[in-house]
């Protein structure tokens, strides 16, 4: 039975039925429903919320509620994702298992309320210090909100990193019918893993630390992060094509983006343009090699985001310069119609 | 096919609730739906909108860039979005206007229709009423919500006030009732 909500509800949703323990967070434009949604569900349910004093604050007791083996996650939008980066740091060289939302604003700094997607290389690129990445999961729909906060869990678990799902304004905005499709989870479980601290009673004391000072130890710790990043690569690659088989044009766009973008190529089709559509729905991993196998000389490529130009630096290392890459971006909260987007394919 | 809906007026005149109503409406009637409010600062400056997308087919940009309908319930909102309107988009607005364009224009006074049922802050449902039967009657692309999805979906809106539920069935069907087949 579907209903009709929206996609930070979406989201919400999808973390209960996962099983979510603990929600920490802290208000802002545009994820506020997410908080006021825990405030009054996670308490009916008997299981935690806080209203943290900051995000710092709220960031921190993920860190703390998942080191024992809960699902715990934290919300923000932009500039509050800013602030939680030492934390999301320290949980990637802990190896910890926490999920971070961020719906996106208009930025830098302050910035507005309106939907963007300014925060890719935040998210991408190491908006904390250090060599690490998140799974990175980038919703279009309610639906993908409500799925993709599902999984995120099982995800941060399977592999002990940090999830990130890079939403925006207008996904977490927007209403759109859903169909809860997963099983609903009990919460309260503690998955051990051989490494949670759940209490030294019976068995010899653990450690879970950023700090490896001997030598040699931080530079195989590295060396054991990179080697679980590959295996993420290998394993958990997922992506949307549209109408690619003939195309002489593709768009690659992600989250609200896309969806203008696939707006902009069923009129383009009805004039028999042939162009199609290559949409990441996980960031980390990206389509690298996917972007590699359909470039080519007769390939023309165009990004399209709502920043100046971020994940076309991804774009362009993948097709190496193999097809031409073409770019249409907008930042500060502004949005790019169908037609600006027509414009430029039949140029 | 699809209808772009927007519904726009002053915060408090049920512009964000009238569009819910549209998306849940096409939702029971088993058509796509996307649904997309003014949101935050925007409506503290004194406008609000939101925006229903109708379709038979999957929804791309849940933003629209050339609506087809407007409800347009104060003079900001008929001035911000007439320019917006797709060519021969169907217009329902209690506000008399000179305004000329491709667009076809029903003055309905919704206050006094909806004061006239007993609950002025209907009108927002009576304009509604009137866009569904503008919709159907003549502007007829095939896409639009029947009177029965429209009281299945107060049933669900209202579901927390029942006691508004037979109110705003009524204010539909008074707009709905203004627009001759």
């Amino acid at each position: 039975m579907k209903e009709l909500i929206k996609g930070n509800i979406a989201l919400c949703r999808g973390a209960i039925d996962a099983g979510l323990d603990a929600y920490f967070g802290y208000p802002i434009t545009p994820q506020n429903e997410i908080p006021a949604y825990f405030s009054r569900y996670m308490v009916e349910l008997g299981r935690v919320f806080i209203q943290a004093e900051s995000e710092i604050a709220a960031a921190n007791m993920v860190l703390g509620a998942v080191v024992t083996g809960k699902k715990a996650l934290t919300s923000s939008s932009s500039p509050g994702i800013s602030l939680k980066q030492e934390t999301i740091s320290y949980m990637a060289a802990q190896e910890l298992p926490a999920v971070i939302v961020n719906v996106e604003r208009g930025g830098p700094g302050l910035g507005n309320i309106s939907g963007s997607q300014g925060d890719y290389f935040q998210a991408l690129k190491g908006g904390g210090h250090g060599d690490y990445k998140l799974l990175v999961f980038a919703p279009n729909s309610a639906q993908e909100m409500y799925e993709f906060a599902y999984d995120s869990f099982d995800l941060a678990y399977k592999y002990r990193m940090p999830v990130l799902i890079l939403a925006d304004g207008i996904i977490g905005q927007m209403m759109e019918p859903v169909d809860f499709n997963r099983p609903k989870l009990k919460a309260g479980q503690t998955i051990d893993g051989g490494w949670a601290l759940t209490g030294a009673k019976n068995r010899p004391s653990r450690s879970v630390k950023s700090l490896l000072m001997k030598d040699d130890m931080l530079e195989r710790h590295n060396l054991d992060l990179q080697a679980k990043y590959e295996t993420v690569k290998a394993a958990e690659l997922k992506y949307e094509s549209f109408m690619l088989d003939d195309a002489e044009i593709i768009i690659t766009a992600f989250g609200i983006m896309s969806r203008i973008a696939k707006s902009a190529i069923k009129i383009a089709r009805d004039n028999g343009i042939k162009v199609g559509l290559l949409r990441p729905k996980t960031l980390f991993p990206f389509p690298s090699r996917v972007l590699e196998s359909l470039a080519g000389p007769k390939i023309k490529f165009l990004d399209v985001e709502l920043n100046y130009g971020q994940m076309l630096e991804d774009i362009k290392l993948s097709v190496n310069g193999k097809s031409p890459v073409e770019f249409i971006g907008r930042g500060g909260g502004a949005i790019i119609s169908p037609d600006e987007i027509l414009e430029k394919i039949a140029r | 096919m699809k209808n772009e809906i927007i519904v726009s007026g002053f915060g408090g005149q049920g512009v964000l609730l009238a569009g819910f109503l549209i998306a849940q409406s096409a939702m029971e009637q088993g058509l796509n739906t996307s649904w997309f409010p003014s949101y935050g600062a925007e409506m503290r400056g004194g406008t609000a909108n939101s925006t229903a997308i109708v379709s038979d087919t999957e929804i791309g940009s849940p933003v629209s860039f050339n609506p087809n309908a407007l409800i347009a319930l104060s003079p900001q909102a008929l001035g911000k979005f007439l320019p917006k309107l797709a060519k021969g988009a169907a217009v329902i607005s209690p506000i008399k206007t000179e305004a000329v364009g491709e667009f076809v224009y029903h003055y309905i006074d919704v206050l006094k229709i909806a004061s006239d049922i007993g609950n002025i802050k209907t009108a927002n449902i009576v304009a509604v009423g009137a866009l569904s039967a503008v919709l159907k009657k003549e502007a007829g692309n095939g896409i639009y919500i029947h009177k029965e999805s429209v009281f299945a979906a107060c049933k669900k809106v209202f579901a927390s006030k029942p006691d508004l539920i037979e109110i705003n069935k009524t204010a539909f069907l008074a707009g709905y009732n203004l627009i001759k087949d």
